[in-house]
């Protein structure tokens, strides 16, 4: 396997990863003021046993003089699909994009407080190279983005910017990779011809197999299924249900029922607060807090 | 026809249609006006100019036009045959029979030979020069478009490069004088010919580079660094190839203007006229670049200034117009050519 990724992280910090951060108690509510939420879960099993790996702690969040995100707490589970919901513009992409920077893109943006941490770095220490982090941490957008190049260039894109080049290599990757994607069966004879010839959700598929294409360790995903249709959605969330066994994935959604059928936590966000997080089924059988309630249930947002 | 009908949807005059029937044709006759101001212009040339280049016999083309040297040419009577000569037919002629030796000869500077060394010259101008714009503007664009944090600075920057597009040829050409010919004591060379053009052409090469960087849809460049790509492997592999078609479209305008302008190179690079190719006599490589040339433009000029103006100058006149507006379309058909082969492999 490929391990170069892991060694400009800071190693010495991964070293110590799971050991500490699994010590640490499951997630809890970090806002919500009613206690005991997980006695109510009606799934009986809290699930929550996992190791932490992404733990986001106080953070703030500024787009120039504009603050988009306030004190946000959050510890996301190895292997777990944590989705995030809230209305437009509630900070649920922002906080997306911090994961793996993103928003260094865009001028004038800082997380002003707070840390976020994977597998125990501070990923906004100064001796973070974005581009590792990148790596270990991939992304699949909104608008479907297959670059105007055919399949085969599309999902080895990301290994040959790693320098690999080895033909036999490649195509096992490809093969692997879109597979994994849930795609292999429909492009398999179609390799070399461009990825824009493809529909949307296959498009969206070829957006994940290039993700998984360079293995990551984290998935984000960004309303991936916004531009797609009801039946490439549901392949889309059966492709989420098999890749939660190997990523760690982070799903931004508009859509409450696509939260409700892929996630096992879910963050409910509002005003770029965050104000509940538990798992998926006690966010929607039995949220803690009315805001919550009132937005799962449909009454506002 | 039967009565006129007199459904709802009826059409009735209104000033609405009225204005729409005249915009109609304001929009339309503009458009065959300047039709017909470039078909006049064109027209004009190839029709005085193809006389020159072409002939009535065998090859159909006027060979010697185009790859000779231009000549004086020597028009005198004979024997009560007219003669017209060029500058060495006319000694050889001389030589032949002695008893012309005193023949009364009106002479005419470069009516005669051909245009080669200007053929010459002028392809290696725009190749050189477009190199140097090309090389220059689409990395400043890069810069300006990719790099640069937004703010007042970029602002005036692109304000400068726009102003700099305003510039009158000649002051690039005085300027070109200034800096490369005198200060960095490059003389009147092809180097100093192909900076001073480069530079006038940087605004357009620059304005449209940003353009068609910036038609670039982001998805394309934050894909790319998601998947942990550098900002110039992004670059490189993600965003200049698909912006290549829209940087050539800009290059091909460059190419028009550099190859057509006559004052930035007057000062810098042109010869009224030189018995050698740019290749020939040459000491050392570096010779080749601190040589001047005779360029298109410059021998329109030239001729075009020479009084009295009569049937002989006006030949050479419109046969290297001809010859140069062919040229220009041969590069600006090539990079047509390629861009579109770069189009057809980079659709979205």
């Amino acid at each position: 396997m490929v391990t170069a990724p892991m060694t400009a992280l800071t190693t010495s910090a991964f070293a110590m990863d799971i050991g500490t951060s699994s010590a640490t108690p499951p997630t809890a509510r970090p806002v919500s003021t009613v206690p005991t939420p997980s006695v109510t879960a009606p799934t009986g099993t809290p699930a929550s046993a996992g190791p932490i790996l992404i733990d986001i702690e106080h953070v703030d969040f500024f787009y120039g003089p504009s603050q988009a995100l306030h004190d946000i707490n959050l510890k996301i589970e190895e292997k777990k699909v944590t989705a995030f919901i809230g209305p437009s513009g509630c900070g649920k992409s922002t906080l997306l994009r911090c994961l793996n920077r993103m928003n260094d893109l865009i001028d004038g943006t800082r997380v002003a407080k707070g840390q976020i941490k994977i597998r125990g770095v501070d990923i906004y220490e100064r001796s973070v190279d974005v581009i590792e982090l990148r790596k270990r941490v991939g992304m699949v957008f909104q608008k479907s983005n297959p670059f105007p190049k055919s399949i085969y260039e599309n999902v080895t894109y990301g290994l040959r910017l790693q320098g690999r080049s080895n033909k036999a290599d490649l195509d096992a990757v490809v093969e692997k990779s879109l597979r994994g994607a849930a795609l292999w069966d429909e492009v398999k004879d179609r390799l070399h011809t461009s990825g824009l010839g493809l529909s949307g959700g296959q498009q969206q598929r070829l957006c994940i197999a290039r993700a998984i294409a360079v293995e990551p360790e984290v998935i984000l995903m960004d309303e991936p299924c916004s531009a797609l249709d009801p039946i490439a959605t549901v392949k889309v969330e059966e492709l989420i249900q098999e890749l939660r066994t190997r990523f760690t994935i982070v799903i931004v959604t508009h859509n409450m029922q696509q939260a409700a059928r892929c996630s096992d936590k879910t963050a409910f966000f509002y005003m770029g607060k965050l104000i509940e997080y538990a798992d998926t089924r006690a966010i929607f059988m039995n949220p803690a807090n009315a805001q919550t309630e009132a937005y799962v249930s449909g009454r506002f947002g | 026809m039967s009565a006129p009908t007199r459904h709802v949807f009826r059409s009735r005059p209104s000033a609405a249609r009225r204005w729409e029937t005249g915009a109609l044709w304001v929009f339309r006759s503009s458009t065959y006006l300047v039709l017909l101001c470039g078909a006049l212009v064109f027209g004009h040339i190839v029709f005085k100019g193809s006389h020159t280049v072409f002939t009535k016999q065998a090859p159909f083309i006027n060979v010697p036009f185009l790859t000779e040297a231009p000549e004086s040419l020597y028009v005198f009577e004979y024997k009560g045959e007219k003669k017209e000569l060029g500058d060495r037919a006319f000694r050889a002629f001389k030589i032949e029979h002695p008893e012309a030796k005193d023949v009364k000869a009106e002479s005419y500077v470069y009516s005669a030979g051909g245009i080669f060394p200007c053929i010459v010259g002028t392809v290696l101008l725009v190749v050189g020069s477009m190199i140097i714009a090309l090389t220059l503007g689409v990395s400043a664009a890069v810069y300006l478009n990719e790099y640069a944090v937004q703010g007042r600075v970029v602002t005036a920057i692109r304000l400068a490069i726009l102003n700099l597009a305003g510039v009158p040829s000649v002051v690039f050409g005085l300027f070109g004088l200034g800096l490369f010919v005198i200060y960095l004591d490059w003389n009147v060379s092809l180097l100093a010919g192909w900076f001073t053009l480069a530079f006038m052409v940087l605004p357009v090469v620059i304005t449209a580079s940003e353009e068609s960087l910036k038609a670039v849809p982001k998805g394309f460049r934050e894909g790319s660094l998601a998947l942990g790509a550098t900002k110039w492997q992004t670059i490189r592999k993600n965003v200049l190839p698909y912006a290549l078609p829209g940087i050539l479209t800009s290059s091909i305008l460059g190419i028009a203007r550099v190859a057509g302008e006559t004052a930035p190179i007057m000062f810098t690079a042109a010869y009224v006229v030189r018995d050698k190719l740019p290749w020939q006599g040459l000491t050392s490589v570096s010779d080749f670049f601190f040589q001047g040339v005779m360029a298109l433009p410059y021998h329109i000029y030239v001729v075009s200034s020479k009084i009295p103006q009569n049937e002989y100058t006006e030949r050479v006149q419109y046969g290297t117009a001809f010859v140069f507006l062919m040229i220009v379309a041969l590069i600006a058909t090539t990079s047509i050519v390629l861009r579109n082969n770069l189009r057809n492999r980079y659709k979205w």
